[in-house]
């Protein structure tokens, strides 16, 4: 298992759940992805991504100006 | 033992879609679904940069759509591919800058592209949720067998909203699936697919109004052929189709134009640009942050700034105060009047 990281700063939905969904093509099972968003909008569409693609969401930051989404990746 | 069939269904967020796939869903068939950005996809979030959407539910019709269907769904950025079908659309645009023929043939297209590149994955054939007389463009009697055609999907194309209407399609013919349990739905109205969505306890589905695709609304088209025209090329970036979606757009000089935003919300998200764009701000009053795009030379800052302050709070003030930040200099300070209404010529607004 391996922590990864993806900047989809100042990307606006659907690209940064685009870029989460070709990251995740490259990581293992159980591997960790932490992805940074300012759009809002991931909040919703990229746990709605990963439900059904069968990942999972261990949590998120936000700050005010950023979003961290941490996404476990799935078989 | 029986094989089970499985199709790529074209998603684009909408009932037709969403109808399409629960059909073949019915007949057993396994469904997994794709969507293509573009760039010009209408979608909540572009419109939640304004303030006054921010107590909308934020979603993402596609998404939400396969969550409801229970399938798989790949977004795929087409963005750069889509340039092509803007810029040359053989079969031409629709009432504004919409390639809608096009863009059916380039999506099915790609379709059939995502079937042969995941041969693993076992796809037999793709679904749509097109209906005949549906869009004056795109979907026509005469044009359903472009598409087909043209996409190089021929035969393995089934819409099932209105397959009863079209010649029988591979998977008919070879009995994956029952033309008798597809559907005749043809027209403008959207009265059978309600019915069909209350039929399947499908509530809450993006507006049957709504299009999909800001390259169909009139605004939007002459803002973009507003901005080919004012550089001399149609080559456009995504900061530029993006940027077309924000603010209030005004143009005193063919040079460049004043992107201006209309709440805090635009202000916000045209901060990420101030590192690589001129920006303007009245500082003595509220007012709302402003993005230049093109080339401002130093002697129309005044009149730049001027138009600016008749967006903000101080539009009535004899002076304000007003930032101009050019990437890599100092702040510069004016001191300027607003200009009136009658001095913002009709004509700028874009």
């Amino acid at each position: 298992m391996s922590g990864y990281e993806l900047d989809a700063r100042r990307m606006l939905c659907p690209m940064p759940v685009i870029k989460t969904q070709n990251k995740v093509k490259e990581l293992a099972v159980g591997d960790i992805l932490s992805v940074i968003c300012t759009d809002p909008g991931v909040l919703s569409d990229i746990p709605a991504w990963a439900r059904i693609n069968g990942h999972t969401i261990l949590g998120h930051q936000d700050n005010g100006d950023e979003i961290t989404i941490i996404v476990m990746v799935g078989s | 033992m029986t094989i089970k069939h499985k199709a790529i269904a074209l998603i684009s967020g909408g009932l037709d879609s969403l109808l399409a796939v629960r059909i073949m869903q019915e007949q057993g068939i396994e469904v997994e679904g794709i969507n293509f950005y573009t760039g010009f996809c209408v979608e909540g979030h572009t419109h939640a940069i304004r303030n006054h959407d921010k107590d909308k539910q934020k979603r993402n019709n596609a998404l939400w759509a396969a969550e409801q269907l229970g399938i798989k769904l790949h977004i795929v950025d087409v963005i750069e591919e889509y340039k092509d079908v803007l810029l040359n659309p053989k079969h031409g645009y629709g009432a504004n800058m919409n390639p809608c023929l096009d863009c059916k043939i380039f999506m099915v297209g790609k379709a059939v592209q995502w079937i042969q590149e995941n041969r693993k994955d076992g796809f037999d054939f793709i679904i749509t949720g097109e209906v005949i007389g549906q869009r004056p463009m795109s979907q026509r009697k005469k044009t359903m067998p472009i598409v087909a055609k043209e996409s190089g999907a021929e035969d393995i194309l089934v819409r099932p909203l209105c397959a009863k209407n079209l010649p029988a399609t591979k998977p008919e013919l070879e009995g994956w699936i029952d033309r008798d349990k597809m559907y005749d739905f043809s027209g403008r109205t959207r009265k059978p697919q309600m019915a069909l969505a209350a039929k399947y306890g499908f509530t809450d589905y993006a507006s049957p109004a709504g299009g999909c695709c800001f390259l169909t609304d009139k605004s939007y088209s002459d803002k973009l052929v507003d901005l080919w025209d004012a550089r001399g090329t149609r080559e456009y970036e995504m900061d530029d189709i993006m940027l077309l979606k924000v603010g209030r757009h005004i143009r005193p000089k063919s040079e460049f134009k004043l992107i201006i935003a209309r709440d805090a919300g635009e202000s916000k998200y045209l901060e990420g640009y101030r590192k690589q764009f001129v920006t303007i701000q009245v500082v003595s009053h509220n007012g709302p942050l402003t993005m230049v795009d093109g080339d401002i030379k130093p002697v129309d800052f005044e009149l730049a700034a001027g138009v600016v302050a008749r967006y903000g709070q101080g539009r009535d003030a004899k002076k304000v105060k007003v930032h101009i930040l050019v990437p890599g200099e100092d702040i510069k300070i004016m001191n300027i009047k607003p200009l009136s209404v009658e001095q913002v010529d009709e004509e700028w607004h874009v």
